[in-house]
């Protein structure tokens, strides 16, 4: 047999045919790379290179003494405190609208699908004059609060509120995703062996999107970990009552530069951690999907 | 070629054009303290008037702005609401020293909403629980003279150091700029605070009421102004500093509440003094 017949009749690659002789491809390819390369690297420097300069300009003999400062203890301790409620309000709060608006139809949802991601581009500082307006002492709804002698601003509850107004969109959209990915065959095949809706909520769908919500749970933690705008303008700066890291670090930056980077690098750590937990997480969540 | 040639030319003439731009400023860059932005902005507009120059404010907490200075940030003119973090940039050697000069003196005042929901009228009153009241922190300037104004308290025996730990015990929020108490304040969220006669700008004269604190518990705190050493245009700065000095800035400071430097009141040099001394005992205290 001729296997001749079987050579490809165009020898010369398509691209010299469209573009015409003297193209080189290899060459084009390599020139693009390149370029691609350059643009990675760029970025990546551009990313890198003040949180590396935050390592490099804090020795660690001093950056480790300023750890015991009380302003960094506290800090570190009403941070924690205060993200971990927020976390927990925003994932009680959360759930069961994630949950419907994954699953139901209802009039209004497009609204209140806005609402919920509002605080993601609304400013910070707009969400602190916001919640001044409506919880502050002469507020809207603060006015009534304080006839009744509570107030609000000024507190570790406001820092709170201040951190579920601004995290609740990053759990509640990614607990939202979640809950769509849960195939409704599960759910189905769930309620026709005879379980109740709630049981089935509990037993099958929870333990399926279980990964995406703690993951979106993580970053709500650590949105209300990083939030400044909006605790500085209704919550004030009180140190163990409303100072929190990112207060902490703008105050310490005006006076002690060593415990203001101390805060950062322990922030930045966090940040570390946060980045590989939702990864390692989603990763799991998909290769859970796929099997 | 030829269009080469031509980019080459045109290229050569903005070079040029930037070059000699560089000789005729456009505008002054002032690190200004968050307290003086009514004053200074008046000044600023007369300034601008009367040379064509621009100028252009940063106003913000005077820690702040010394911050900012000393990580290398641009500003012909740094002018600060106390001698402290003045005296810093001087001894770095940010500031042409030569060029600094004290253009108002400044006192504390305790400032209520109008409404003064709790009913503060004298200093007693700051004393009574529950009563919310805010403070800069204690590198504000601001902040600072006010905790030198409750030491001064707590020694005299009819206040005594039970009034000072009562009035630190009714602090609710340490602020970073001086404005953000008074607007705190007229805003109704806190019962009072602690700031600098001067703070009381005329688009909050009705929403806030000053209560003066006496001369013999008060601190006269004196404001300088200087020449950054990295100033591009010295003699534009020097001239902006003689128009804060001049006749003219000193009435438009004088209406807005700071003391000015011709008024024979004041005596100078004790103040200084007393004044340093405090502030290094300040530095140790911690609040609650």
């Amino acid at each position: 047999m001729d296997l001749n017949r079987f050579k490809p009749e165009i020898v010369e690659p398509y691209s010299r045919i469209i573009y015409g002789p003297g193209f080189n491809l290899r060459l084009r390819n390599k020139i693009l790379k390149t370029g691609l390369a350059l643009a990675i690297c760029l970025t990546m420097a551009f990313i890198a290179l003040p949180v590396a300069s935050l390592f490099l300009k804090s020795p660690l003999d001093t950056t480790l003494r300023s750890l015991h400062d009380p302003v960094v203890m506290d800090a570190l301790r009403l941070s924690m405190m205060t993200s971990t409620l927020t976390t927990l309000i925003v994932v009680l709060m959360g759930t069961p609208v994630a949950y419907v608006n994954a699953r139901f139809h209802y009039p209004g949802k497009e609204i209140v699908d806005s609402l919920i991601d509002l605080p993601v581009i609304m400013p910070p500082a707009v969400a602190g004059i916001a919640l001044l307006m409506a919880f502050g002492r002469m507020g809207i709804v603060g006015h009534y609060l304080n006839a009744l002698g509570l107030s609000i601003a000024f507190t570790t509850l406001a820092v709170i509120m201040a951190q579920v107004f601004v995290s609740s969109p990053f759990y509640i959209r990614q607990a939202r995703t979640s809950f769509e990915d849960v195939d409704l065959a599960f759910e189905n095949a769930a309620r026709t062996l005879g379980a109740s809706r709630v049981y089935t909520f509990f037993h099958v769908i929870l333990p399926i999107a279980i990964n995406g919500l703690i993951s979106g749970a993580i970053m709500a933690f650590a949105r209300s970990l990083g939030e400044f705008g909006a605790t500085i303008m209704f919550a004030g700066n009180f140190q163990g009552r409303t100072q929190t890291m990112p207060l902490a670090i703008y105050t310490a930056m005006q006076g002690d530069m060593d415990v203001a980077l101390c805060l950062a690098l322990v922030l930045v750590v966090i940040s570390f951690l946060v980045i590989a937990l939702v990864k390692t997480l989603t990763r799991r969540m998909y290769r859970n999907a796929r099997t | 070629m030829t269009e080469r040639r031509r980019i080459l030319f045109l290229l050569t003439l903005t070079v040029l054009m930037l070059c000699t731009d560089a000789k005729e400023p456009e505008e002054l860059t002032v690190f200004c303290g968050a307290g003086l932005t009514g004053a200074f902005n008046e000044i600023g507009q007369i300034y601008e008037n009367e040379s064509g120059i621009g100028v252009d404010f940063n106003f913000d907490g005077v820690p702040a702005l010394r911050a900012q200075i000393e990580q290398g940030a641009y500003a012909d003119i740094v002018v600060s609401a106390n001698l402290k973090h003045m005296d810093a940039l001087e001894r770095e050697g940010y500031i042409d020293n030569d060029t600094v000069e004290i253009f108002a003196g400044n006192k504390v005042a305790v400032i209520v909403p109008n409404d003064n929901p709790a009913n503060i009228t004298n200093l007693t009153d700051l004393a009574k629980p529950g009563v919310k009241i805010l403070i800069g922190i204690k590198d504000l300037p601001a902040g600072d003279y006010a905790r030198r104004v409750l030491d001064k308290l707590a020694v005299d025996p009819e206040y005594g150091p039970a009034y000072k730990e009562a009035v630190a015990a009714n602090i609710v929020s340490e602020e970073t700029t001086v404005n953000r108490i008074v607007s705190k304040v007229a805003l109704g969220e806190a019962d009072a605070g602690f700031a600098f006669i001067s703070d009381v700008s005329p688009q909050m004269v009705g929403k806030v009421t000053r209560i003066v604190v006496p001369d013999e518990y008060n601190v006269v705190g004196k404001s300088p102004l200087g020449v950054l050493k990295h100033s591009k245009y010295p003699q534009e700065a020097q001239s902006f500093i003689g128009l804060v000095m001049s006749e003219e800035g000193q009435s438009i400071l004088k209406k807005y509440g700071f003391i000015p430097v011709n008024e024979n009141s004041m005596n100078w040099q004790a103040i200084d003094q007393t004044s340093s001394k405090v502030c290094d005992n300040w530095g140790r205290i911690r609040w609650i």
